[in-house]
C-alpha cells in the first residue's frame, strides 16, 4: 500500500515538472515581445516603445527614453563594427541637425560593442546627438532588434509611428523617414 | 624510505611546476574558449562575427600589456555583462548556477532512498496478506486433495 502511494506520488511530481515546463515555455513564447514591434509600427498599430534607462556615451549620467515625451524622437541601434552604420551614420546627423528645432531628438543606441570603439565611431563621423550604451544588448531584445542597425521613429507620446530593419541609406527609405518624422511630430 | 624520496620528488617537481604555471601569460586560446560573443553566443574560438573578431583582437593586446587572465575577464564583463562568461562566476548570483545541480542531485538521491525505502517496506516479511476468497480457497483444497491421491 505505501509502495503504491510512494510510486503514485513518484508520478504526480514528473507529471508536475513537465506540465511546469510546458507551461514556461507556452509563457515565454506569448509574452515574447518585440518581434514583431517592427511590424506592428509599420502595419500603424501605434505600439508604446519599451522603455530603457541607459548610460550616456557622449556625456556623464544616464539617459530614460520616457524623459523624452513631448518630443519625437529617433532611435537609431547601432555598433561600431557593423558595415552599414557606417553607412548611415552621416545621414542620421543630418537628420538631427535639420530637425532638433522642430522638437526631434535623434537618440543612438550603440549596443554589444566596445564604448571605447563607440565613442571613436561617434568622434569619427562627427555625431552630435545623444548617445546611450548598452554593451550586454540587454534592451535591444524588447524591440525585436536581432542585427543592426534597425531605427525607430517614436511620436511625442513616446509611440512607435515607424521602424526601419537595415540602413536608412536609400532614397526611398530616406523620403519614408522624413514622412515619419513629420507624422511623428504633428502627434 | 625509497618511496618518500620519490614521493617528496614528484611533489617538488608538481609545486614548481604549478608555481611557474602561476606566473605565465594566460594564453588566449584558453581564453577564446572562455568567452563567449555576444551576437552569435558561441563561445569566441568558434565565431568569427566581427564583435567577435575584434574582442579576440583585444585579449591579445591585454595580455601583450601584462593583463592577467582574472583582469581581461573583469574587463570584458564590465563591457559586455556577466553573459560574456562560458561558464558562471563563482561568486555572487553566478555561483547559484555551480550549487543548484548539486542539490538537485543531492535531493534526487534523498527522494529515490526514500522510495527505494517504502517499496522495500511493502514487501517486507511477515507483512499482512490479504486473505483468500473462501471459495477458492476451497477449490485449490480439493485441487490439491485430489492431486495427493
Amino acid at each position: 500500500m505505501a509502495a503504491q502511494r510512494a510510486k503514485l506520488v513518484a508520478q504526480g511530481i514528473a507529471i508536475g515538472l513537465v506540465a511546469l515546463l510546458f507551461i514556461l515555455l507556452v509563457w515565454a513564447l506569448v509574452t515574447e515581445e518585440g518581434g514583431d514591434l517592427a511590424k506592428r509600427a509599420n502595419d500603424g498599430e501605434l505600439p508604446p516603445a519599451p522603455e530603457f534607462t541607459l548610460e550616456r556615451l557622449d556625456q556623464e549620467g544616464e539617459l530614460t527614453l520616457s524623459s523624452l515625451r513631448g518630443q519625437g524622437v529617433v532611435l537609431n541601434m547601432w555598433a561600431s563594427w557593423c558595415i552599414p552604420c557606417k553607412e548611415e551614420a552621416p545621414y542620421l546627423e543630418q537628420v538631427w541637425r535639420e530637425h532638433r528645432d522642430r522638437g526631434l531628438v535623434v537618440v543612438g543606441l550603440d549596443a554589444k560593442d566596445f564604448r571605447r570603439d563607440a565613442r571613436r565611431f561617434a568622434r569619427r563621423f562627427d555625431l552630435t546627438f545623444p548617445l546611450v550604451y548598452d554593451g550586454p544588448g540587454d534592451s535591444i531584445g524588447e524591440w525585436g532588434v536581432t542585427g543592426f542597425p534597425e531605427t525607430f521613429v517614436l511620436d511625442r507620446r513616446g509611440r512607435v509611428v515607424r521602424a526601419f530593419v537595415g540602413d536608412v541609406t536609400s532614397d526611398e527609405d530616406k523620403r519614408e523617414l522624413r514622412l515619419a518624422i513629420d507624422q511623428a511630430l504633428e502627434s | 624510505m625509497r618511496f618518500a624520496v620519490v614521493l617528496a620528488a614528484i611533489l617538488l617537481v608538481c609545486g614548481t611546476a604549478s608555481a611557474v604555471s602561476a606566473q605565465d601569460p594566460p594564453r588566449a586560446a584558453d581564453l577564446e574558449a572562455e568567452l563567449v560573443c555576444p551576437v552569435c553566443e558561441t563561445t569566441l574560438d568558434q565565431s568569427n562575427a566581427l564583435i567577435a573578431e575584434r574582442m579576440k583582437l583585444y585579449i591579445r593586446e591585454r595580455i601583450a600589456a601584462g593583463d592577467t587572465e582574472e583582469e581581461i575577464k573583469d574587463a570584458l564583463v564590465a563591457e559586455f555583462g556577466p553573459g560574456v562568461l562560458a561558464t558562471p562566476s563563482k561568486s555572487g548570483f553566478g555561483l547559484l548556477a555551480w550549487l543548484l545541480p548539486l542539490v538537485a542531485v543531492v535531493g534526487g538521491a534523498i527522494v529515490v532512498a526514500l522510495l527505494v525505502r517504502a517499496w522495500s517496506r511493502g514487501r517486507a516479511p511477515g507483512a499482512e496478506e490479504e486473505p483468500l476468497d473462501p471459495a477458492l480457497e476451497r477449490r485449490v483444497d480439493e485441487e490439491l486433495a485430489r492431486f495427493e491421491r
